[in-house]
């Protein structure tokens, strides 16, 4: 998911070029209060008017607690966006309320349920509520981390290694597992130092995360490396499932791949590695068949 | 409608600025880089643009950066809005 300023047109119109699986335009951090107005309308007229194909198009809006959070609801649900990224996320109830804004924007152009929604949670009160907020609508798709409220939260400082991001991070997969939603991790912001954003990114995908949010598209190729399967595992998982097919064809619930016991589990594991070849390319439908 | 002078836009690659005041009629005056082969059509969306919003009467100077057509529309309604008090949001 690729960051893009909500007052740069420039950006917008070319996001898309770069392959994100989605791009969320922010009418948050980075519009200063005096351009409030005017890249709500940027942003309003580019999800009308540009071809973004297949790209997750996500919105960041204002806080509902501000002047600005109602009008950049009626805006972007007028203009047809796919999720609402709703920033700083501290309880099910201000989900509910975001709801119930998008629901009368909807209903006044009536196409109720068409928009998603998805809480960053950027404080320790947000981890601590996470499972409820994860819970508290039909229409939660995901819930994501934000790490620099978190930790200026937190009253500590982002390190490196993350160490202080591990209880945020964890609680925040195990609460989109619980409530079968997806997660996002936060955002690397040092450009220069490529290395350790690909530990982090490495850290994430072995933590649970679906997905990582980026600032700029040399970050994507990195993150696609990271969670596109390797040959050797999707060669394994096809076997797996192969062999569960005949399995199950003979009436027979356990068997084993290369004399190791593949039970449920793997099963699942394995369907989850073909999932993510056919997401990232590698694999095509032919080679399913 | 009674118009403030107000401005909207930047003077970024892929942006529009938008400088509107009081005038007779619409008039449009615009520099741009593509104004030979897109002059008329970016003029006739910021007239067009102005006249669904109501405003009939205005003098609008526009220096264009390669903006998109929804980019313009974007930059005039804010400018317009400025202008006006009046926003197109409830």
């Amino acid at each position: 998911m690729m960051f893009v300023p909500g007052n740069n047109p420039g950006m917008m119109a070319d996001a898309h070029i770069y392959g994100p699986d989605s791009i969320m335009l922010d009418l948050e951090d980075s519009v200063t209060m005096a351009e409030k107005d005017a890249a709500r309308l940027l942003v309003h007229n580019a999800l009308k008017s540009i071809d973004y194909g297949t790209t997750e198009m996500v919105v960041r809006i204002n806080p509902l607690s501000t002047p600005y959070g109602r009008k950049d609801v009626e805006a972007v649900v007028k203009a047809g966006v796919d999720v609402i990224r709703m920033p700083k996320t501290e309880t099910a109830d201000e989900v509910r309320e975001l709801e119930a804004e998008i629901i009368k924007v909807e209903e006044e152009i009536g196409c109720v349920g068409r928009t998603q929604i998805m809480a960053a949670i950027e404080s320790a009160l947000g981890i601590v509520n996470a499972y409820e907020i994860a819970t508290a609508s039909k229409r939660m798709m995901g819930i994501a981390l934000g790490a620099e409220d978190y930790t200026a939260n937190l009253k500590t400082p982002r390190t490196p290694e993350g160490s202080e991001l591990l209880l945020a991070r964890e609680t925040i997969v195990v609460a989109a597992r619980a409530a079968g939603i997806a997660c996002f991790d936060t955002v690397y912001s040092n450009l220069d130092d490529m290395e350790t954003f690909r530990k982090e990114v490495e850290l994430i995908k072995n933590l649970g995360f679906d997905g990582k949010s980026i600032i700029n598209p040399r970050q994507i190729e990195v993150v696609n490396e990271v969670f596109a399967p390797k040959r050797k595992d999707i060669d394994k998982a096809l076997k797996i499932i192969a062999a569960i097919k005949e399995a199950r064809a003979k009436g027979s619930g356990v068997i084993a791949v290369n004399g190791k016991m593949v039970d449920r589990p793997v099963v699942l594991r394995a369907e989850r590695v073909i999932a993510l070849a056919v997401a990232s390319g590698i694999l095509n439908e032919e080679e399913l068949s | 409608m009674e118009l403030k002078n107000a401005v909207a836009g930047t003077l970024e690659s892929g942006d529009i600025m938008i400088q509107i005041g009081p005038g007779e009629g619409l008039q449009v005056e615009l520099q741009s880089s593509v104004e030979a082969q897109f002059g008329r059509q970016i003029k006739e969306l910021i007239k067009e643009t102005l006249t669904g919003l109501g405003i009939d009467n205005a003098y609008v100077k526009a220096t264009d950066k390669g903006a998109l057509d929804c980019t313009i529309r974007a930059r005039v309604t804010a400018a317009a809005v400025r202008s006006t008090g009046v926003d197109v949001w409830k």
